[in-house]
């Protein structure tokens, strides 16, 4: 328990500080940068909840954050509700997607890279759809007014998102301590660790790792919501690309996977890496092969990722394996 | 830490050259005192795709705006600030709505005056609409949707045409070339490309069509990216029309072009609307495909001694004189023009300088500026036809270089 | 026009399981997806392109170079690579293969620009007229071209030693090992055909399509989609799988509309996953 204690005495001490961190930072671009380090973090954390803690890869997660994005801006668009109720409906979009998916491929056995596959069909899937539906734009996309106010979830500076993405990341995180120390959460390390063993033990493998799929898909569908009410603008390659699917298992893995402070780590150092390199190159191109040198070097020297520079928490569990394909 | 700098080298070699400008200038008693003039330097940020898949038009922009900021410095800067240099910042947005408004947040950072960009019209609009936060003047260089411009920003401006004024002259000079010819030509077949781009040009381009009496028999949406145009060219086939509009990407116009030539598709012409990839480079690669195919575009005055002059240059660079080029180095001078006006880096009244634009650039062929809700009411796409190997103007007439060869040989 | 859809497709199709050979192989014997195959094929168009623009030389006919130097290449890549570096965990050789593929790509981009690039060549508009659709030279060679390196590596994976070897691999590890076969050697000539087979495809797909820094991506979910059906680690599901989903994507976009008709592909993805993970042929190698 102590250890419990002292993670959350050490997320109370970093919040608070986050949260006065406006106060001290005037730069704007620093705000934002900050606000999608945070972002990133969440979305990550959605990945994590499936893929770190239950051992289920996923390469299409971002179906979650498009379809959340999609329905609450229909909600705001079509039928003038305000953002801040669309995002309970985003939220149960995503989550609703998610238990379709998860009871479709768990049910039928899928795990490893058949289930991580599964999962991109699927996010191709809507997104050759999004392209054909009236109700999405199609491909001409959703175009949603800039009307700030608290009840539209849009803010005139930076720092109203700088807030709205840090209370995501506060929330992703306190989802990821309950998992760790709640018996549900146990039972899906145990599911990650070996799947046919909990089953013997009774565990019921498919609810659990229905309800962890339900979890990942209820956040991403908040992404959406955050996403398309900052960009007002959304079309089917920004909802369904396959760059944002990697980049949440990318800053979950370089942080540590199935750990609380992983994904955030991730992206806190990702995000950096990637701007100072953009600060210091100009040529196109030069920057991102430096990017992924880095990557590279940060996989093979701490193979469990960054988290493993911290001794201590977390940094002891390692290897959920992605499982050899033997569905 | 407190104040970023952006694009370290870059900022490098840029000093080195404008302090080369200077020495210049003060051998011809022009000089302006060095310290002032460095405080003094007018800021452009300039945020373009500059790696992802849109890497290519992204350097043609880069390009073309550095070649203008380097010719405005070299005359002397803006003269009413005293000569102040324009200095670029540039800035990559990675092809991502999210990167692109990050970068606006850096350059405001770094006390940016004025902002260009974006290729992409989902990236325009997200940091156009981050910049209007600040009240940063922002001119789109090439971005064709209209909703970029009439969103009720006031810092938000384009020198080019959006798809809504190119679908307009688009069917005028068809409707034109088609009169001309003695109205060989009744039927259509529009093939689009399934974003905004495509999908409102094609809207908008029916009705116009059928009032310049021809109709439109089949409208093909393909996805991006298309990897086989056979079945389109086959549909086009057993559609028969006289005319073929493809309004799409570089890849997918030039996959098109083969496909149709493979399937022995035979039409009048080839008339396309923002033609991503019709080009020099185009005409270069595949001249016997190319030649006479027709295509409504941003497109250099040729008769100019200016344009000319901008195309001998590039092409000296080892570089295709695309539109990119020219609509950045307008986008360029039309910022400086009103950084000159107002005589001062004050956003106001360079917004309200630059919305009450007249600027004529000799080397399009545009009317004077007029601003209406950001977009210039001036400007004006025309038609281009690849003849034996080079680019012609062939509509509208007042600057037609050629005569169209319709229906082609 | 259906026959004709479904003679394209099937044309593309052949191409497409070229694609998918290198990975299916991949995954068969490595058990690890490489996030760095579009790249790799994108590399290998561009070496086709060079060998045209600068020698010459035919891409057909820049198979005889471009797929033995795709082998060493993927040898060295993983040799040196991918398999020291990750420490042989799966989620590790999934980000150090996706850093490889940011790496090249943007070297593509930093070397050789974002221009896209495109040969023609002089029977590029050459066909055959078989009345209700014209199949132009470069296709049918393409056509016939794919099948023979599917036959060529479905002989050297089922007649040869080195091929015996593979599969022993592939099935049983450790008793490869306990047998005498250098299994980190097979892994790395197992990466290097991989890789040969995105060299050959380059070559086929360069007088037909065109290149630029990302166009591999464009047939990355569409090589996944065939492993899938044909079964991870068919050769022959594959092919097989070429054919059928080069055939569902030519007959849906005829149907459904070019950009809809995309959708034939994803939902057969989906389908055989949940009816029959193991795909058509799913044996193990």
């Amino acid at each position: 328990m102590a250890a419990r204690n002292s993670t959350l005495l050490f997320c109370a001490i970093g919040f608070a500080a986050l949260a006065f961190a406006p106060l001290g930072i005037s730069s704007k671009f620093y705000l934002d940068i900050l606000t999608l380090i945070f972002f990133t973090a969440y979305i990550g954390q959605s990945w994590n909840i499936l893929g770190g803690y239950a051992g289920q890869f996923s390469f299409g997660g971002v179906m979650f954050f498009g379809t959340g994005a999609y329905a609450s801006s229909i909600l705001v668009n079509s039928f003038g509700v305000p953002a801040i109720i669309g995002v309970v409906a985003a939220v149960f979009a995503g989550a609703v997607l998610a238990l379709c998916v998860g009871y479709l491929s768990f049910r039928s056995g899928l795990r490893g890279s058949y289930f991580a596959l599964i999962t991109l069909a699927f996010a191709e899937l809507l997104r050759v759809v999004a392209n054909s539906l009236e109700i999405t734009g199609g491909g001409v996309g959703l175009f949603l007014t800039y009307a700030p106010g608290l009840q539209n979830l849009q803010f005139k500076t930076p720092v109203g998102f700088y807030y709205f993405a840090l209370i995501l990341l506060a929330i992703s995180i306190a989802i990821a301590i309950w998992l760790e120390n709640s018996r549900f959460g146990a039972q899906r390390v145990a599911i990650r660790e070996n799947e046919d063993a909990a089953e013997a033990l009774g565990i019921n493998t498919l609810r659990r790792k229905c309800q962890a799929i339900m979890i990942m898909g209820a956040m991403g569908g908040a992404a959406g919501t955050f996403y398309s009410q900052k960009y007002l603008y959304l079309d089917p390659p920004i909802a369904y690309s396959v760059h944002l699917s990697v980049e949440m298992l990318l800053v979950t893995i370089v942080g540590g996977m199935g750990t609380v402070f992983g994904p955030l780590i991730g992206s806190l150092v990702l995000h950096t890496v990637n701007e100072v390199t953009r600060n210091f190159i100009d040529t196109p191109g030069l920057s991102l092969i430096v990017y992924g040198i880095i990557l590279i070097i940060i996989i093979s020297y701490l193979p469990n990722g960054l988290i493993g520079l911290f001794k201590g928490r977390g940094a002891k569990k390692t290897d959920a394996r992605q499982g050899d394909g033997d569905a | 830490m407190s104040k970023i700098i952006p694009h370290l080298g870059g900022s490098r070699r840029r000093f080195i050259r404008n302090a080369g400008a200077t020495v210049a200038l003060a051998s011809t008693g022009l000089s302006m005192p060095h310290i002032a003039q460095a405080a003094g330097a007018v800021k452009i940020g300039l945020i373009h795709p500059a790696t992802g898949w849109a890497a290519y038009p992204a350097a043609q922009l880069r390009y073309g705006a550095q070649m203008a900021i380097a010719d405005i410095n070299a005359a002397g800067g803006i003269k009413s600030m005293g000569g102040a240099q324009i200095e670029a910042l540039l800035g990559d947005s990675q092809t991502k709505p999210e990167i692109g408004a990050a970068e606006v947040e850096k350059m405001n950072e770094a006390g940016v005056h004025a902002l260009q960009g974006c290729y992409q019209s989902a990236v325009g609009l997200a940091a156009s609409a981050a910049a209007a936060k600040y009240n940063i003047p922002f001119s789109v260089d090439v971005g064709v949707s209209d909703k970029l411009v009439g969103r009720g920003l006031s810092n938000v401006f384009r020198m080019a045409d959006g798809y809504g004024r190119i679908a307009r002259d688009a069917s005028a000079y068809l409707g034109e070339i088609n009169a001309a010819a003695g109205s060989p030509a009744k039927t259509v077949v529009i093939v689009h490309e399934e974003s905004e781009f495509g999908t409102g040009t094609a809207k908008l381009l029916t009705p116009a069509l059928a009032e310049r009496g021809l109709t439109v028999v089949d409208t093909i949406k393909h996805a991006n990216p298309t990897r086989n145009f056979d079945n389109i060219a086959l549909r086009i086939k057993s559609a028969k029309p006289d005319i073929i509009m493809p309004i799409n990407y570089p890849g997918e116009y030039v996959l098109l072009a083969k496909t149709l030539r493979q399937q022995r598709v035979d039409f009048m012409t080839s008339f396309s609307v923002l033609g991503g990839g019709f080009n020099f480079k185009f005409i270069d690669d595949m001249p016997e495909i190319a030649e006479n195919m027709i295509d409504v575009n941003h497109w250099y005055d040729p008769r100019s001694a200016s344009g000319q002059a901008m195309r001998k240059r590039t092409e000296a660079d080892g570089k295709y004189f695309t539109f990119e080029v020219y609509c950045a180095y307008m986008s360029i001078m039309f910022l400086a023009d009103g950084f000159e006006r107002a005589g001062s880096t004050d956003k106001d009244a360079v917004n309200a300088a630059l919305a009450s634009s007249t600027l004529e650039v000799d080397f399009m062929p545009y009317d004077k500026t007029e601003m209406v809700n950001g977009q210039n009411m001036g400007s004006r796409a025309v038609a281009i036809q690849a003849q034996n190997g080079d680019c012609q103007v062939v509509a509208p007439s007042a600057y037609a270089s050629s005569k169209a060869v319709f229906p082609r040989a | 026009m259906l026959p004709a859809a479904m003679i394209n497709g099937l044309m593309y199709g052949a191409i497409y399981a070229l694609v998918a050979l290198g990975l299916t192989l991949i995954y068969g014997v490595l058990h690890i997806i490489n996030f760095a195959h579009g790249a790799m094929l994108m590399l290998s168009l561009y070496a086709a392109f060079f060998l045209f623009h600068l020698f010459g030389i035919d891409p057909y006919l820049a198979i005889v170079i471009v797929t033995p130097a795709a082998f060493v290449f993927g040898y060295v890549i993983y040799r040196w690579g991918v398999g020291k570096l990750s420490g042989g965990r799966d989620q590790n050789i999934l980000l150090i293969t996706l850093g490889l593929s940011i790496i090249i790509e943007n070297g593509a981009l930093f070397f050789f620009t974002g221009d896209q690039q495109t040969v023609s060549l002089s029977y590029s508009y050459d066909a055959v007229d078989l009345g209700f659709v014209f199949l132009s030279y470069p296709k049918i060679i393409s056509f016939f071209a794919s099948l023979l390196i599917c036959l060529l590596l479905w002989a050297l994976m089922t007649k040869t030693d080195l091929g015996r070897a593979i599969r022993a691999v592939a099935k049983q590890r450790e008793g490869a090992r306990l047998v005498g076969i250098d299994v980190e050697n097979i892994f790395a000539i197992t990466f290097g055909i991989g890789i040969a087979c995105l060299g050959a495809a380059g070559c086929m797909l360069l007088p037909i399509f065109y290149v630029d820094p990302y166009t591999g991506n464009i047939f990355v979910v569409i090589a996944f989609t065939i492993v899938v059906l044909g079964g991870m680690g068919s050769i022959v599901g594959a092919l097989l799988g070429g054919f059928i989903i080069g055939i569902t994507e030519s007959v849906g976009g005829l149907l459904l509309g070019e950009s809809l008709g995309q959708i034939g592909i994803s939902l057969i993805f989906i389908l055989i996953l949940i009816l029959k993970p193991t795909g058509l042929f799913g044996s193990k190698v």
